[in-house]
């Protein structure tokens, strides 16, 4: 089959549907759940791109991917060329393709979607920043451009960071990326579990960066090690792209009890330290027989299902509103519930109850129904009268989300912030200091790797107008 | 990487080593915090700045040897490295001029104090300082903190150097003498003797702050692990911290929480028993 196929011929063809690993062995692993599709898969899957003209699906990528292009060549069995114009234009395919939100972004949008199925894109993407990861050796390196003489430092070695250093350094700036942690990716390391984003994606695509040149120095945190003004002595530019790294605590009684978490120290012990998946890690996590997670976003449900594979029985989403409202992404809800995950709505936590020895024991409910919309569109969830009811749970997961992290921010009077301590930004990312940029979710609060990296993109071409 | 440039034993499992890190030492300020891990894998270890030399770009830490993850870092030798020292972490001490002021430092806790005291007596202060210790090896830094102290005060649980007894009755002898009495006091020890310190001085009315050590990762404020109960409210030990006023802080639950990992720290301990017993 080439691709010289009739629009009739491309609309007859479905949806390709993405293998994954047996719901109830993936649960007791941290493998990949997703297993990528396979060549005939994925090109079969291209050529039901209707290559329209209209590209809506390009609009709704952040960070503006060709994905037509990328497609159409895709579909033409061409992947060098398909991996150049997506990498060309994505500094992390790879990671886009697991976990952009593609369901409400580019696939959205697609013209296929009005009637039957959007094109796979995510999936389309996945396989071909695998392909030319796999295939590295064949494909040629991208010219080192003439270097500009220019040097930019990047604050935060997470999405935004790594994306403004990646378009920075391929118009010939000298960047250095300074990370507080000791491992590179930010959130795609902490936050994002191995078995969405395994950690050696992360480890090519950083490389890759490394390989243009982009220097990254690990623990360095500034507004510690080095002050915002030491980087604008030192740089001829500054993006900080620091992420909202601060948990939004919970308020209610025995928040402090053992077994209690806030998602970002849950994950961090068990995606960034280890802890969990091999018996010998240095780093304790507490498994817990009855997980109960609080929240039902995206990072709620890594929580969960993390707990899942940890060996939890019961492994819960606690959540005031009903499952249509959970923000989470459909496939991970789908993912999370294929692997025993219970979903216990319209419940608001009121109290985590310890026992005798300062241990979670069980949560102290209120059962809530929904009553009239609220501010956000969404039905207010109200409580129903009398209904408490106490949860077992061991351990106690908050995944309600995570503000700006004041550590760079409180050093920099004159750098300006909005009520809630984000970085305010103009399009582009220029902040009240001039030569200073800023992206992700330090200025957006909790918002999507993509976004991040979309700020990330549109900063370093300001930054690059502003050196040139 | 962070060269190690010297490491001795100070106390039975506790060294002193001075690490090569010039960000860290030019930017240190007394009471703050470095994160060390001596290689891939370990865990991240909190460890309180002891000193810093500026212009040759070092930083002393104290380390305690109790857990695998503090031996390995305990274990490096002179020339050998660290692979990861971030920092400085935590909010530096509030150093001012307040008079006469009582350093109380308990086992490692006194290297814990020992940047504070010189601080406090560069800034013009009278400094009382009293170590304490299970006995005689336990006693760190007597002679580095009589460099400036007015007095060095010495107690021994079991008597065997200085007097016989607990911190707290040096203090409370202090306490009692006009001409002693502190204006202000900082205590860093094991949680039970910050708090019989801060209980003792809560009567007199006299601002007590305290040095907290609770389990922590980042070290940024990030994970939130780190938690502590001040005056009814959460704060963050490695951000808002590590000082705080020893009056609003909630012992019990610092208490509670630090047992949290101890049947892990157990699994751990056993396993390098069994280690031991089959290597020859």
């Amino acid at each position: 089959m080439s691709n010289n196929l009739s629009p009739k011929e491309r609309l007859a063809i479905g949806r390709a549907i993405m293998p994954a690993q047996d719901p109830e062995a993936r649960s007791r692993n941290f493998s990949e759940v997703n297993l990528g599709l396979s060549l005939e898969q994925a090109v079969r899957e291209a050529r039901r791109c209707l290559d329209c003209k209209s590209r809506p699906c390009v609009g709704g990528c952040p960070v503006n991917v060709s994905i037509p292009e990328f497609v159409t060549a895709l579909a033409e069995e061409d992947l060098p060329r398909a991996a150049a114009i997506l990498r060309g234009d994505n500094a992390l395919p790879a990671v886009c393709g697991r976990v952009c939100p593609q369901e409400s972004q580019c696939e959205a949008r697609c013209v296929r979607g009005a009637r039957g199925e959007s094109v796979a894109i995510g999936n389309l993407e996945r396989f071909v920043a695998d392909w030319a990861m796999a295939h590295a050796d064949t494909l040629p390196e991208p010219p080192r451009p003439p270097a500009s003489g220019k040097e930019v430092a990047v604050v935060g070695c997470g999405p935004a960071g790594l994306t403004a250093a990646g378009e920075l350094a391929r118009k010939g700036h000298a960047v250095t990326i300074f990370e507080a942690l000791h491992d590179t990716g930010g959130v795609l390391r902490y936050g994002i579990p191995e078995f969405r984003l395994p950690k050696e994606i992360i480890d090519v695509e950083v490389s890759r960066l490394t390989g243009q040149g982009v220097e990254i120095e690990c623990n360095v945190v500034i507004g510690k090690t080095l002050t915002l003004q030491q980087l604008r002595e030192d740089f001829d530019a500054v993006f900080i792209g620091n992420g909202a790294g601060l948990p939004t605590m919970l308020g209610i009684g025995g928040e402090n009890l053992k077994g209690v978490y806030a998602a970002n120290e849950y994950l961090t012990r068990i995606n960034l330290m280890g802890a969990g998946q091999s018996p010998d890690c240095p780093t304790p996590v507490i498994r817990g027989r009855r997980v109960a997670v609080i929240g039902a976003g995206n990072t709620a449900m890594d929580c969960v299902r993390t707990a899942r594979r940890l060996g939890a029985e019961r492994a819960m989403i606690v959540y005031r509103r009903s499952e249509a409202e959970m923000p989470a992404r459909i496939e991970e809800i789908h993912h999370a519930k294929e692997e025993g995950v219970e979903f216990v709505m319209l419940t608001s936590p009121l109290e985590i109850l310890g026992d005798d020895g300062g241990w979670a024991a069980a949560l102290r409910c209120q059962k809530m129904q929904l009553g009239e919309p609220d501010d956000s569109g969404r039905r207010r969830p109200v409580p129903v009268a009398g209904e408490v009811f106490d949860l077992e749970a061991d351990v106690v997961v908050n995944a309600l989300g995570t503000r700006a992290n004041p550590l760079l921010t409180a050093t920099v009077p004159e750098l300006e912030l909005n009520s809630w301590g984000n970085i305010e930004a103009q399009e582009g990312g220029a902040t009240s200091i001039p030569g200073v940029f800023a992206g992700g979710d330090i200025v957006r609060g909790g918002a999507t790797v993509i976004l991040a990296m979309g700020d990330g993109k549109r900063a370093a071409e300001a930054i690059h107008a502003r050196l040139s | 990487m962070y060269e190690v440039l010297s490491n001795e034993v100070l106390a039975p499992d506790l060294h002193r080593m001075e690490i090569r890190a010039p960000r860290i030492a030019a930017a240190r300020r007394p009471g703050q915090f470095v994160i060390v891990r001596a290689d891939r894998g370990e865990e991240r270890i909190p460890l309180t700045i002891g000193d810093a030399d500026g212009e040759a770009g070092t930083i002393t830490i104290f380390v305690q040897a109790i857990g695998g993850s503090t031996r390995k870092i305990a274990a490096v030798p002179p020339g050998g490295a660290l692979r990861d020292v971030a920092g400085p972490l935590g909010m530096p001490t509030e150093i001012e001029k307040r008079g006469r002021v009582a350093c109380i430092g308990g086992g490692v806790g006194t290297a814990v104090l020992y940047p504070l005291a010189k601080a406090l007596a560069e800034a013009g202060n009278e400094v009382t300082t009293v170590i304490g210790g299970r006995s005689e090896p336990y006693i760190i830094l007597a002679d580095e903190l009589a460099a400036f102290s007015r007095e060095v005060l010495i107690t021994t649980e079991d008597g065997s150097l200085g007097r016989r007894g607990f911190v707290t009755s040096e203090l409370e002898a202090m306490l009692a003498d006009p001409d002693r009495c502190p204006q202000e006091v900082f205590a860093v020890g094991p949680g039970p003797m910050m708090r019989a310190v801060a209980e003792m001085t809560r009567p007199h009315g006299i601002k007590t702050m305290v040095s907290l050590n609770p389990i922590m990762i980042d070290g940024t404020g990030m994970c939130g692990g780190c938690r502590v109960e001040v005056g009814g409210e959460s704060k963050f030990a490695c951000v808002d911290g590590p000082e705080f006023d020893g009056h609003l802080v909630d012992f019990d639950t610092l208490a509670d929480r630090l047992t949290m990992y101890r049947d892990h720290e157990e699994a751990c301990r056993i396993g390098r028993t069994q280690e031991r017993t089959v290597t020859p």
